[in-house]
């Protein structure tokens, strides 16, 4: 395998319904701003690039097929080899590690990932029912398939098994729509409370509307290279990219069905002991074995044995409060159980801003300094590699150029880790990325 | 005129399904950009033949007023949902009756939804756990006060109870506070 940089990145404004466009300019959005922002002019790029990975989640909320091609064509990048890649929430982390292998085996010097969703094309509830055939179409949906319904019993359990309380998920809502403001970016900007969470919308008991993630339009766009890659670009445009550096990559699997997951002992990771969890069922439907698996490997590759302390930020899948919570988990930020209280203490808070609360530990490790999935939006298929774009801008430092404020960038980033996250913990990837110019 | 003299061929026009006849068109096409979408509305609706192959029986369980649930013979992992064959030694299991009574291992109150279930909110959904049972059985719960949801549920005793009239879906079987 060779080194694989991600040099480029653009994401359009995520919002509850496109109409303007179709799907293909929404995602040539994307692209052009990554290609502008490299310097490198459509047609050099459309002779540059070695082939591209496709990432969206579903055919249904468009009615068509064979999507990808059509966006290919519109970006110019035909007939180069594509393929597309679908693994429902974790969609475009899957296909970021696609162009990842794309590029590590040799194949391609330089790949373009491209991922979008257009969830506008039909009602929320309609998209709900899309969404929850992503559950076992027998045995799961038909008993009243909704996936906030699956997260509400994922984090009841959580709740009786720990004692994690409904406002400690809220100061995540807190903390990430409160980010968001400062990210033209994102579709909620808002500067909110615990008590506005809370007397939001009941959905799925105890979670509110504030409490879970939004349907949206949008696209986001990587470009992956090898050091080959980079001296072609650089020789394209004159000037040498500032990339990330790839240097973990994590996967993990668990049964679709949540009925199925195993009360058995708990994966450790490298700073961990057994008697940490002595008594724990694990991972029950309270924790996702799949995240710890992704966490676990990706943290090995990159040489990471203390996670807390050798990352300095995280943008991580939370399509719901509760599934942040048990994902600083999964990732090994704290103890299993300690989640409630590792974002009570403040520590996933950006160390800057003012959340109108007072924490002992605020900004040890931003997690979701963009506002993640709750305030940005989720366009599935765009969800992942609009993080990896993020992660991207906080590893050059670049996040007031692309921002217009320098309010979320983390200062002195070196590393930094995405995480991708499917059906009820069904796919999980965790990608690392590092500064590496 | 020769012109006048062909035939004209033409599609029959109809309004089926239209719900927008005509737009406002510029003189200038450089005006088009400038244009508002079009949007239309599209029905899509499909009839799937769906089988449910080697788990049919646990359905013609429910038709029975039985629950059923699976067994590995070699490893006796006791599966709470069905699957034929064993997720831990590949065997194939055999089908059990799993008890009526059970407790809720966890539940939360839905008040909105997927489309087809919109109607039927709020409703409870509970995964079922039975001791000596490795996994789990997603259901709904009736009898309990959906306004007034409490931790206190987790660990109840439900007591599963059978649709007279089968539609041979999992809500064939539901369950009550014991």
């Amino acid at each position: 395998m060779r080194p694989v940089y991600l040099v480029s990145g653009g994401v359009s404004k995520f919002a509850k319904a496109r109409p303007d466009v179709t799907f293909q300019p929404m995602v040539k959005e994307a692209y052009d701003y990554a290609l502008k922002d490299l310097g490198l002019e459509f047609r050099q790029a459309a002779e540059l690039v070695d082939g591209t990975v496709a990432s969206y989640f579903s055919d249904h909320f468009m009615r068509q097929l064979k999507a990808g091609s059509m966006v290919q064509d519109y970006l110019g990048l035909t007939p180069k080899p594509s393929k597309r890649i679908e693994a429902g929430g974790a969609t475009g982390g899957v296909a970021f590690q696609s162009g990842w292998e794309a590029v590590a085996s040799g194949r391609f010097d330089i790949c373009v990932v491209y991922g979008w969703e257009t969830m506008s094309r039909v009602n929320t509830w309609k998209g709900n029912e899309f969404i929850a055939l992503a559950s076992d179409v027998s045995f799961d949906y038909p008993v009243g398939g909704f996936y906030s319904g699956y997260y509400a019993m994922m984090v009841v359990r959580h709740m009786k098994e720990f004692g994690t309380s409904v406002e400690q998920m809220a100061l995540v809502s807190v903390k990430n729509h409160n980010n968001a403001f400062h990210n033209p970016y994102a579709q909620k900007r808002m500067n909110i409370r615990i008590e506005d969470v809370r007397a939001s919308e009941m959905v799925a008991w105890p979670l509110t509307m504030l409490d879970i993630c939004v349907m949206s339009d949008g696209a986001a766009v990587t470009i992956l290279a090898s050091e080959e890659g980079l001296n072609k670009l650089e020789k394209a445009t004159g000037r040498r990219p500032k990339p990330a550096k790839v240097t973990g990559v994590g996967g993990g699997i668990d049964a679709m069905r949540m009925a199925d997951r195993p009360h058995g002992e708990v994966i450790l990771l490298p700073h961990e002991k057994p008697e940490d969890y002595k008594g724990l069922k694990y991972p029950g439907v309270h924790s996702f074995r799949a995240g710890r698996m992704a966490s676990k490997t990706a943290y090995q590759m990159a040489g990471i044995t203390n996670p807390l302390e050798e990352l300095d930020f995280i943008e991580l899948h939370d399509a719901y409060t509760s599934s942040e919570i048990q994902t600083y988990e999964d990732m090994g930020l704290c103890r299993y159980g300690e989640g409630g209280k590792f974002v009570e203490a403040g520590k996933p808070f950006m160390p800057n801003l003012d959340y109108g609360y007072r924490f002992p530990e605020q900004g040890k490790i931003p997690v979701n300094p963009s506002g993640g999935l709750i305030a940005c939006g989720h366009p599935v298929g765009a969800t992942g590699l609009m993080q990896a774009v993020f992660a991207l801008w906080q590893l050059q430092g670049s996040i007031g150029k692309h921002f217009g404020s320098n309010q979320l960038q983390v200062k002195n980033a070196r590393r930094g880790a995405i995480h991708s996250h499917a059906g009820t913990g069904t796919y999980v990837v965790v990608s690392i990325l590092e500064k590496g110019f | 005129m020769e012109e006048q003299e062909k035939k004209r061929v033409k599609l029959p026009e109809t309004d089926e399904g239209t719900v927008l006849f005509n737009v406002p068109f510029p003189k200038d096409l450089k005006d088009l950009k400038g244009m508002a979408p079009i949007i239309i509305r599209q029905p899509y609706h499909i009839d799937y033949i769906h089988s449910y192959g080697q788990d049919s029986p646990f359905f013609a369980g429910l038709a029975n007023g039985k629950l059923l649930g699976t067994r590995c013979g070699p490893c006796k992992h006791t599966y709470g949902t069905p699957r034929l064959h064993c997720m831990y030694c590949g065997n194939e299991c055999d089908w059990i009756e799993l008890p009526k009574e059970g407790a809720v291992h966890t539940f939360t109150i839905c008040h909105f939804g997927s489309e087809e279930f919109l109607k039927e909110t709020p409703f409870v959904l509970i995964l079922v756990e039975w001791p000596g049972v490795d996994t789990l059985f997603l259901s709904r719960l009736v009898g309990v006060d959906s306004l007034q949801p409490s931790l206190d549920w987790v660990g109840m005793k439900v007591r599963a109870q059978f649709k007279r009239l089968s539609k041979f879906k999992p809500t064939d079987v539901y369950f009550v506070p014991a």
